[in-house]
C-alpha cells in the first residue's frame, strides 16, 4: 500500500500543469532532435542540457525524462522511415521497420513501436517503483569499500558489454576518471590540474565535456561522412493495425519488455544491448526465422519495447545506488549533480516528490507520445528532408548560446570546442567516447570511497576483500573480465556487434 | 617493422602521454600514504595504470594484432572548420553580440560541408538570428548580449 501511496505523491507532482508542460516540451523537443539521423538520446541530452538549469530540479529532471524519451522515439522514426538509426540502439529496428515501410506498412510499423514501447513503459515504470525502495534501503548498508567495488563493478560491466576493445575501453574510463580528478580536491580544497585557470577551478563543466564529445564531434563526423539518405517518398497511409499484426506483435512485445526490464537494471545494460538481445531471442524462437529482416512485425516490436523498458529500468542503479549504467544515465546524473542533488539512495528520501514526480512523469511522457507523436509522423518525416547542411549551424548555434548560458561566460564554450576536438581525435583512433563520460562521473566518487575506506582500514587494502558484498562485488567484476577475455567467448562477441 | 593497428598504435601513445602526464603533474601535490591519501595519491596511481594500459596496447598494436588495419584518415576542413565557429563565436559574442557572432558561426561552420553556397548560408544565418532573437531572448529570457558593445574608454 506504501507503494500506491508512493505513487500518488509522484502523480500529483507530475501532472502539475507547469510539469506536464515541461513533460510535454521535453518529449517534443526530444523527438524533434531525436529524428535527426546521427543525433541520438545522449547527443540530444547533451544539446539541451542548458535548456533545463534555469527550472527547479524537479522540472528539469521531468523535461530531461522527457527529453530522453523522445529522442530515444525519434530514433526508432528514422529508422522505420529512413533506414538511418537516429541512435545505436535503434539499429535492430531498421531490419525490419524499414522493410515493413518498403513494403507499404510504415503506419503499422510506427505504430507497433509507439505501442510496445508504451506498454513496455508501463511495466517498467512499476518495475522501477517496487525494486526503489528495498534497493535503496540495501545501499544504505554500504561503506566506502562497498561503494567503492560497486563502481569497479558498475564500470567494468559497461566496458564488458560495449562494443570495440575491451583495453581501449579500460583507457577511456581511467581517463574518464582522470579528467574527473580536475578541479578543486573535495577532501584537501587543493586544486588539481587546473594550470592556474580559475574557470577550471570547479572541474571540466560536464555540459562542455558531454557536448563536446557528443554533440559538436558528432556533427564533425555527420559532415565528413557526406551520407546521402533517401527518404521515403510515399505518403503515409493507415496507421492503424491490423488484428493480425496485433497477434503477432503482442507476444513479442511482452518478451521484448520482459527482457529490456531485466538487461535494464544491469551495469552496462540498457537500451542499446537489450534490443539487440530482444531480436535475438524473437528471431531464435521463431518457426520462421528467415522471415526477419524482411518486414516481420515481430522484429519491430520486441527490440523497441526491450529499449524502452531498458531505459526506464536503467534509472534503477542510478536513482537508489548512484551508479549510471550507461552515458544516457551519467546525463541524468550529471543533470542531477548540476542541480545540486546527489543521486544515490538518499534521493528517495531526502526529495521523495522528485523521485516519485520522475518515475510517474516517465509514464506520463509515454502517454504524451503516443498521444502526440502518431499524428505528427508527418512532421518528422518533413523534417527530414530539410538538407543536414542548413540543420547543423542551428545546432551548433543553439550549443553556444546554451552553454553560454550556464554560467554567462565564453569560456566555457571554448572549453568545449577543445572536447570537440578531443571527441574528434578519439573518434579516429577508434576509442569510444561513452567509458570517459562514465568514468568522469564516477571518478570524484570512486576516489572519495577509496580515500574514506582505506582511512578506516588505516591503510590495509585488504578491507576491499573481507567485508562480502564488496568482494562479492569484486568477483562479480574479475568474472565478468575473465569471461570477456576467453578466447571462444571473445569471438562471439566480436561476431555479436558485426551482425548488428 | 610495420605497425599493424595504426588506429591501436596512436591510441596507446595517447594513453602513455595522458598518463605520464596526469604523474608528472601529480607529482606537485601531496601524494600522501596509503592510510592517508593526499590530492595527488589517486591521480598518481591513475596515470601510472594508464601508461602502463597504453604501453601493452602500443605494443600489443605492434606485434600481435591480427589482420590488417588502415592508418585513419583524416580530414582537415570540418573538425578545424566547425571547431574555429565554435571558438570564435566564444571571442566575438561580447564585442559583436549575438547578431555579429551568429553571422560568423553560421557562415564558418557552414562553409566545412561540401554544399556550401554563400546565398544560403546567409539566408540561413538571418533565419537562425530571428529564431534566436524570439525564441531564447525573448522567450527564454535568456541573458545573452544582443547588441555590439562598443569599447569605451577606461579611466
Amino acid at each position: 500500500m506504501e507503494l500506491l501511496a508512493n505513487l500518488t505523491l509522484g502523480f500529483q507532482t507530475a501532472v502539475s500543469p507547469m510539469n506536464l508542460l515541461y513533460c510535454l516540451a521535453g518529449a517534443l523537443i526530444g523527438t524533434l532532435i531525436g529524428v535527426l539521423p546521427g543525433i541520438g538520446p545522449v547527443q540530444t541530452l547533451a544539446i539541451l542540457l542548458p535548456t533545463t538549469f534555469s527550472l527547479p530540479p524537479v522540472s528539469a529532471l521531468i523535461m530531461l525524462s522527457g527529453i530522453y524519451y523522445g529522442a530515444q522515439y525519434g530514433g526508432s522514426t528514422t529508422s522505420i522511415l529512413v533506414n538511418v538509426p537516429g541512435e545505436a540502439s535503434s539499429v535492430v529496428t531498421c531490419l525490419d521497420g524499414y522493410q515493413m515501410a518498403r513494403q507499404g506498412r510504415a503506419g503499422a510499423a510506427l505504430t507497433i513501436s509507439a505501442l510496445g514501447s508504451f506498454f513496455a513503459g508501463c511495466f517498467a515504470t512499476v518495475v522501477l517503483a517496487v525494486l526503489a525502495v528495498p534497493l535503496s534501503e540495501l545501499a544504505f548498508k554500504f561503506g566506502p569499500a562497498e561503494y567503492f567495488s560497486l563502481m569497479v563493478f558498475g564500470l567494468i560491466g559497461s566496458i564488458v558489454l560495449a562494443s570495440g576493445s575491451m583495453l581501449k575501453a579500460v583507457g577511456m574510463i581511467v581517463l574518464g576518471l582522470l579528467l574527473g580528478m580536475i578541479g578543486t580536491d573535495v577532501t584537501s580544497g587543493v586544486q588539481r590540474f587546473a594550470f592556474g585557470i580559475p574557470e577550471l577551478a570547479d572541474g571540466i563543466g560536464f555540459v562542455s565535456l558531454a557536448m563536446g564529445l557528443f554533440g559538436i564531434c558528432d556533427i564533425i563526423n555527420s559532415i565528413e561522412k557526406k551520407e546521402k539518405r533517401d527518404i521515403l517518398k510515399q505518403k503515409l497511409t493507415g496507421l492503424w493495425l491490423s488484428l493480425a499484426d496485433l497477434k503477432a506483435a503482442a507476444p513479442a512485445m511482452l518478451r521484448g519488455t520482459l527482457c529490456g526490464s531485466l538487461l535494464g537494471i544491469l551495469p552496462g545494460g540498457g537500451a542499446i544491448l537489450s534490443s539487440f538481445t530482444a531480436y535475438m531471442l524473437e528471431k531464435k524462437s521463431s518457426r520462421n526465422p528467415e522471415s526477419f529482416g524482411k518486414g516481420n512485425i515481430r522484429g519491430v516490436a520486441a527490440p523497441e519495447s526491450a529499449n524502452n523498458a531498458a531505459a526506464q529500468t536503467s534509472f534503477v542503479p542510478l536513482l537508489t545506488l548512484g551508479i549510471p549504467p550507461n552515458v544516457v544515465l551519467a546525463m541524468m546524473a550529471g543533470a542531477m549533480m548540476i542541480h545540486g542533488i546527489q543521486p544515490g539512495p538518499r534521493v528517495i528520501t531526502s526529495n521523495p516528490e522528485l523521485f516519485w514526480g520522475v518515475i510517474v512523469s516517465m509514464w506520463v511522457g509515454n502517454v504524451i507520445l503516443v498521444l502526440l507523436n502518431l499524428p505528427l509522423v508527418g512532421v518528422w518525416v518533413r523534417l527530414l528532408s530539410v538538407p543536414f547542411r542548413l540543420l547543423y549551424p542551428a545546432i551548433l548555434l543553439f550549443c553556444c548560446i546554451g552553454l553560454y548560458s550556464v554560467n554567462n561566460n565564453t569560456f566555457d564554450i571554448g572549453l568545449t570546442a577543445f572536447c570537440g576536438l578531443l571527441g574528434y581525435i578519439f573518434h579516429k583512433l577508434a576509442c569510444e567516447p561513452a567509458p570517459l563520460i562514465l568514468g568522469f562521473i564516477l571518478g570524484p566518487m570512486m576516489e572519495e570511497n577509496l580515500r574514506r575506506g582505506m582511512l578506516l582500514s588505516r591503510g590495509d587494502p585488504s578491507v576491499f576483500f573481507t567485508r562480502p558484498l564488496s568482494l562479492a562485488f569484486l568477483v562479480l567484476a574479475a568474472a565478468m573480465l575473465i569471461v570477456v577475455a576467453l578466447p571462444g567467448i571473445r569471438h562471439g562477441r566480436e561476431k555479436a556487434f558485426k551482425e548488428a | 617493422m610495420r605497425i599493424r593497428h595504426p588506429k591501436d598504435f596512436l591510441a596507446g601513445v595517447m594513453f602513455v602521454f595522458f598518463g605520464a602526464a596526469a604523474m608528472v603533474l601529480s607529482r606537485d601535490l601531496t601524494i600522501g600514504n596509503a592510510a592517508k591519501m593526499g590530492p595527488g595519491y589517486f591521480p598518481f596511481v591513475l596515470g601510472g595504470f594508464l601508461a602502463v594500459l597504453g604501453v601493452v596496447i602500443l605494443l600489443r598494436s605492434v606485434f600481435w594484432a591480427a589482420g590488417s588495419h588502415a592508418w585513419p584518415v583524416l580530414h582537415f576542413k570540418p573538425p578545424a572548420l566547425v571547431l574555429s565557429s565554435v571558438v570564435l563565436f566564444g571571442l566575438l559574442l561580447r564585442p559583436l553580440g549575438l547578431f555579429g557572432a551568429t553571422l560568423v558561426l553560421v557562415v564558418v561552420c557552414s562553409r566545412a560541408s561540401h554544399e556550401f553556397r554563400w546565398k544560403e548560408a546567409l539566408l540561413n544565418a538571418a533565419a537562425l538570428i530571428l529564431i534566436v532573437l524570439v525564441v531564447f531572448v525573448y522567450f527564454l529570457e535568456f541573458q545573452v548580449p544582443v547588441w555590439p558593445s562598443f569599447p569605451t574608454p577606461r579611466a
